[in-house]
Order: C-alpha cells, then structure tokens, then sequence
C-alpha cells in the first residue's frame, strides 16, 4: 500500500446475481480528495457496483479486480472492508429492530477504532455530530432505521459518514426520496466530509442531476447496462440532466427502451 | 436416562457441582412408601400426606403428555430418579449459617451480593430443600410472608390449606401430580391488602445431587391491592445422567391487585424441566408472568392466566433459546372466563445449532364473555439451516364480541441486516449478537436491570461461535 495508489481502483469488473451477470466489465479510479458521480438509467447495475464494492455477499465478482489504496479486497469480508476504511450509505438502510442507534454506533465505533471509546468521548463525538446534521438528541434513543422516514433514513446514513471518517465514501442513491430542505441537510453532511482532512473519495451514485446542483463532482461517469459507458467532468453530468441518457446511448449506438434494465438489456446483447 | 449432556453443554458457567454426602436421600424411585415418608420427615398435618397420598395415584394413572415430541420425554426413567434429597439440616435466616460448601455454591452464582444490592427478599433452594429464605425487616413488619412452602405450611397452615392446589389440582396433568405427590421447597408468599413490595423477592434453584428430581412447589397470595415481583433462577451441574425439574406454581392475584412473575430458566443441558405455572387474576387484577427459557434438555411450560372477574388483565412474555440438542416447548395461555378482561401474549424464539423451539399458546374465550380483547404475538429466529422452530397456536373464542388479533414470524437470521451491521465494522459473529439481542429487547426490557444484564450475558454466550 503506497500514498501513489488510487482510494479505489475498480478493474474489468464482472458481478453476478443469482447467476445473472448484471456488471459487465466496470473500469473506474477514485482517487484521494475527489468526488466522482455516477449516473446512470434504472436497472443499469448502480446499486449492483455499491453493494459489490462492499462485500455483500449475494453479489458474486466473476471476473476483474476492486483495490482499495492498492490492495485487493475481494477476499474481504464486508467488515474487513468497512474497518479498513471503505464506507456505503445504503439506498434502502435496513432496520434493526430492538437495537438503539447508540449502541449500534457505539459497537461499530469500537470495531473500527479497535478499542473501548470513553463514554464520555463517545458521547461528545455523538453528539456534535448530530447537531451539525440538525438531528434531534432523542434520535440516538430510536432502534437502527425502525419507522424512520425517508429523510431521517438518509441523515442517519450521513450521521455514520461523519462519524466513521472512511478513506472511500460510496454514497448508493442518497437523494432519493428526500425533499429539498433534507437534501440540502444531507449535500452539506457530505460537503463536511469531503473538506475533512485527510480529503476522502467519494462516489456518489445516483439517478438525479439536483444533488449535482449542491455537491460538485469532479469527474462524472455514466453507466449504462452494466458498463461505464462514458466519464467526463461536471458538464458531462450537466448534458445527462439536460438530454436524459438517450442521447448517450444514441451517439454510442445503443438503443434504450421501456426495459432498459441490465437483465433485458444483457438479454438482448447475448 | 444416559444422555451425552457432557458434550453438549459447552461453555455452561453453572456446570460444577459440590461433592458432599446429603444429610438424607431417598432411594432412587417412587411408590406409596417414598411419598408417605417424605410427608412423614417433614412432620405434615394429615391433609397435606392424604393430599401427597391422592396424587401419587393419580400420577400413576395419568398418561404422559405426547405433544412436545414424539419420544421427547421417553429418557425420563422415573424409577432411577431420587425424589428427595436433604443437604442441610434446617432452613437458615442468617446467612452465616448456611453450610460452608453450599454458601460457596450460592456466593459463585452471586446471590447474596444480589440480595445485599436489589432485592427485598431471597429464598435458596439446593437439591430438595431451602437452605436459607430471608425476607427485608421493613416488609415482614407489613405483613408480607416469604417463606420456603414447608414453612409456610408449618407456620400459616390455615392460609395454605385454604389455596393450595385450587389453581392447579392435582389431576391437572401428570407431572403436576408427580409434584403434588413428592413437592419439597419452593416459596410462599403472601401480600397483606394495599401493601406494594416494590422490589423483587427472588427465590434461586439449585440442583446439586446427579438423578435428582427437584419439585418445589409456589404459592403466591396477592391480597386486594396489592403488589409483588417475584424473580425465579435456576441452575444444575452437569451430569451424564438426566435430572427432572418439575414444579408447580400457583398464584392468586385478588382484586385489583398484581403480580409479576420473572424466571429466568438456565438449567443445564441435562435437566428435563416440565412445569406448571398457573396464575387466577379478580376483579380489575394484573398478572404478569415473565418467562426466560434458556437451558434444559426439554422445556414443557405455559404459563397462564385463568381471568374470572371482569376487568382482569394478563400478559406473558416468553422468551426461548434452544441450541444444539435443546427443544424449548414454551408459550403461554389465557383463558378469559370473564367479560372484559385483556391479555397480551408476547413471545420471542431463537433456535441455533440444531436447537428446537416451539411456541404453543391457547386463547380461551368462554361464552358469554364479551368484550374480551387478546393480542398474541409470537416472533421467532432462527440462526441456522440446521434449527427448526414451530408455532402451535389454539383459539377458541364462544363469545361474540371479542376482538381478537394472532401475528406471527418466523424467520432467518437477516441477511441484509448482517449486512449492514458488518459494513460498518461489526465482525459477523458481533453482527449476529446484537441483531439476536435486538429481537430479544421487547422481552429483556420488561426485566429488571440486573437480570437484563444477566440475561444478554446468557445470550451472548449461546451465540458464542453460532456464526461464521
């Protein structure tokens, strides 16, 4: 592991489902201090590319390679990858039922720092924490994600972001479902983390151009059935907001349709 | 009745045992002469050996119960059992006391740093007999008894002649016969009218001597308005051979008063524990009962809640963990016999390892008791492939007006939340913890906090290496 290697580095990355292939050869490089977006149709394999980079294990890589600050992670497990410094704010955040946020974010703490945080710390760092993101204190009472609404959802995602301090922040859909106050809320969480010393990457994914209006990418890609179809910078996000991704896909020769998910789409390719 | 209990107990705390000679231990196994002598040593009026008498017949003419499991209790050899067995001589009220070997067995399961810390009351319990029973100053002055069952038979023999074995008869089932033919220990408690004991009395079981049958017998007595929460915990050795637990415990809750009733069940993996708790709720009456099955070979227990005067309400929470070769055959059962009346029946089922839980529960609502409203819900997780967990749920509602609401889960351990607790930073094994303590949590809170803190330990140590 050398400062030279990229925060991540995704090579010819090929991911199936069930015996699906979703990925179909994703190449991508995210290095420290910038922001990378990622846009692409419904069913492109966005999530797919989340989830995979962080060791879910229903997601199998069947070909190509995920490097995190030059080494490999396929064989880690999903913790092994979160304690080394990877981090996914999850579209859908499952609930944990009859688990506090507190403790939850006590244990995870713990693990990640490898030691009994001091009450007292904890407590502190907890709770600036969840003032900045303008949370109410009786938030850290309530069990992981049961009966928050979309907003609070996506704010206790960011609340973990801010704690944890990952080296590779892969933010799945987090606009979604938010109104424009939370999305602010949310846009300014990931703002911090992206001024903090030492400057994260981060990959925000998403299927909106409006949190590109609030966090500047510096690169933006667009994936298209399971491939990165095309990176650019800022105005690239830009023409995918003005022309949708037809036109992409046009000036590449693919044809998009009321199916144009990376299932139909590989079917139709094959 | 061999068992390979050893091997399958693992990291079980309490597994130690004293080697000590009792000062009296019948024979292994049971006829008239065995019951008429225990009745006879404990010196009873001649109800009580007439009662013991009675249902040693009816014990012998009732049918095993077969619904656990086919063959589940056929490792029961009921002739190799010691039905009583005396470690000390006399029931001690000063700790100092209580016999060397036996403090240090009760001090290594912590329980008089626990009387000195929270509790208002405690009875100890080893093999037969209760060793030591003391009870606050400030609550004896109230009224309130708590005595070992001898002895509150001895000194209060009109009160317990006037309820003993009219909430569970003796004909109720074979082994509430078994216990009314051979009963030794267990407590009495009485509350005077309008007294609230606002801490819990707890009584602590202990089988020592291997092929014991261990039958203590509870009597609790809640006057009008009155209040108590009795916490029960058990624990055994481990032996190669199997031993029964089987205890029956009654409670009356009278008018407007409650009772909380907490157990928190460890035996070890060797014991067959099958019993009967029974409560009848009055007239605007609580009944609680908080039931914690974590060890034993088999568990066969429902507590219930006979409602007879209107607005009487009862709830039970049960909570179950079976790991590798433990059925844990637990739930609960309410019966509304008056019109509104309330319950709530609440159970939660973790099966690991090849573990088995079974919820079996019973909604009764007899006829004309309208406006009966019951809610149950029963939740249960399985860790592995190999576990198995099943719902036994039976309503029969005669009334009309009821409402009446059944919700049940039953699922794997999830793997979106291992997931996102391991993307965080939680190795698997911790992962899967704290989910299984979260699906617990409806059940821990309700306790209190020592025993929470208790009961999570217990937990936490049957999913040691459940994972991964």
């Amino acid at each position: 592991m050398t400062n030279a290697s990229p925060t991540l580095e995704v090579r010819d990355l090929h991911v199936e489902v069930a015996g699906k292939p979703i990925l179909n050869g994703v190449d991508l490089i995210v290095n420290k201090g910038e922001i990378h977006a990622l846009m692409g149709p419904n069913g492109s394999g966005k999530s797919t590319l989340a989830n995979t980079l962080m060791g879910h294990p229903k997601y199998t890589v069947t070909a190509g390679d995920i490097r995190f600050e030059g080494e490999s992670v396929l064989e880690w497990t999903a913790d092994q990858r979160a304690r080394a410094g990877m981090f996914l704010s999850f579209q859908y955040p499952t609930a944990i039922p009859g688990v506090t946020m507190v403790n939850f974010l006590r244990h995870a703490l713990n693990a990640r720092e490898g030691r009994d945080l001091p009450v007292r710390e904890f407590r502190t760092r907890l709770m600036d924490t969840m003032k900045q993101l303008k949370m109410d204190q009786q938030f850290a009472r309530r069990y992981v994600n049961e009966g928050f609404s979309g907003g609070e959802k996506k704010r206790a995602e960011i609340l973990q972001l801010q704690l944890f301090k990952p080296s590779i922040a892969i933010l799945d859909e987090t606009d979604s479902g938010l109104d424009v106050d939370a999305l602010r809320v949310v846009a300014e969480g990931v703002n911090q983390v992206a001024a903090q010393e030492p400057k994260p990457g981060i990959l925000l994914i998403t299927h909106y151009y409006r949190i590109l209006n609030l966090i500047q990418p510096d690169v933006a890609h667009v994936l298209v059935r399971g491939r990165i179809v095309k990176t650019g910078g800022r105005e690239l996000a830009m023409e995918v907001e003005n022309h949708g991704y037809e036109r992409i896909m046009a000036e590449l020769g693919l044809t998009a349709g009321e199916g144009d998910t990376a299932e139909a789409l590989h079917a139709a390719a094959t | 009745m061999t068992t390979q209990a050893a091997s399958i107990v693992g990291d079980y705390k309490y597994g130690f045992h004293d080697d000590v000679a009792a000062v009296f231990k019948a024979k292994p196994g049971l006829n008239r002469e065995i019951v008429a002598q225990i009745s006879d040593m404990k010196g009873e009026p001649a109800w009580m050996r007439a009662f013991r008498l009675q249902a040693y017949d009816l014990f012998e003419q009732k049918e095993m119960p077969r619904w656990a499991a086919e063959g589940a209790l056929d490792g029961i050899d009921f002739q190799s059992i010691h039905y009583y067995v005396r470690a000390a001589d006399r029931n001690a009220r000063d700790w100092d006391d209580v016999p060397e070997y036996i403090k240090n067995t009760f001090d290594k399961l912590g329980i008089p740093e626990a009387e000195k810390k929270f509790l208002a009351g405690v009875g100890a319990q080893y093999d037969s007999e209760v060793v030591y029973h003391n009870i606050r100053e400030d609550l004896a002055k109230q009224g309130v008894i708590f005595l070992d069952m001898d002895g509150g038979l001895r000194d209060y023999p009109e009160i317990v002649r006037e309820h003993f074995g009219t909430v569970i008869p003796a004909a109720d089932n074979k082994f509430a016969a078994l216990n009314s033919a051979v009963w030794s220990g267990g407590s009495f408690v009485y509350v005077p009218a309008g007294v609230k004991v606002e801490i819990p009395l707890q009584a602590y079981f202990r089988i020592n001597t291997e092929s014991m049958g261990q039958f203590e017998r509870t009597l609790i007595i809640c006057e009008p308005g009155s209040y108590v929460h009795y916490v029960e915990g058990c624990t055994a050795p481990i032996y190669s051979t199997s031993s029964l637990h089987s205890a029956v415990v009654e409670i009356i809750v009278k008018e407007g008063a409650r009772c909380r009733y907490t157990t928190i069940q460890n035996w070890s993996n060797n014991v067959y524990n099958l019993v009967t708790k029974r409560a009848v709720a009055r007239k605007d009456a609580v009944m609680e009962w908080v039931d914690g099955n974590l060890g034993s070979k088999l568990t066969m227990k429902y507590p219930s809640v006979y409602m007879t005067e209107p607005g009487a309400h009862a709830e039970i929470l049960s909570l179950a963990f079976a790991g590798p070769g433990q059925h844990q055959d637990a739930g609960g059962k309410v019966v509304h016999g008056a019109p509104n009346t309330t319950s709530t029946i609440i159970s939660k089922s973790i099966s690991k390892g090849g573990g088995r839980t079974s919820y079996r529960g019973l909604v009764k609502v007899y006829p004309g008791c309208d406006d009966a409203v019951s809610n149950v819900r029963c939740d249960a997780l399985m860790i592995d492939e190999d576990s198995r967990s099943d719902t036994y749920p039976t309503m029969e509602i005669d009334a009309d007006r009821v409402t009446i609401g059944h919700e049940a889960t039953v699922g794997k351990l999830g793997e979106e939340q291992l997931f996102y607790l391991m993307s965080r930073g939680l190795p698997e094994a911790e992962a899967a913890k704290m989910i299984v303590n979260g699906f617990v949590e409806p059940i821990v809170k309700e306790l209190p906090m020592e025993y929470a803190v208790e009961l999570n330990r217990l937990i936490e140590l049957q999913m040691e290496g459940s994972v991964g």
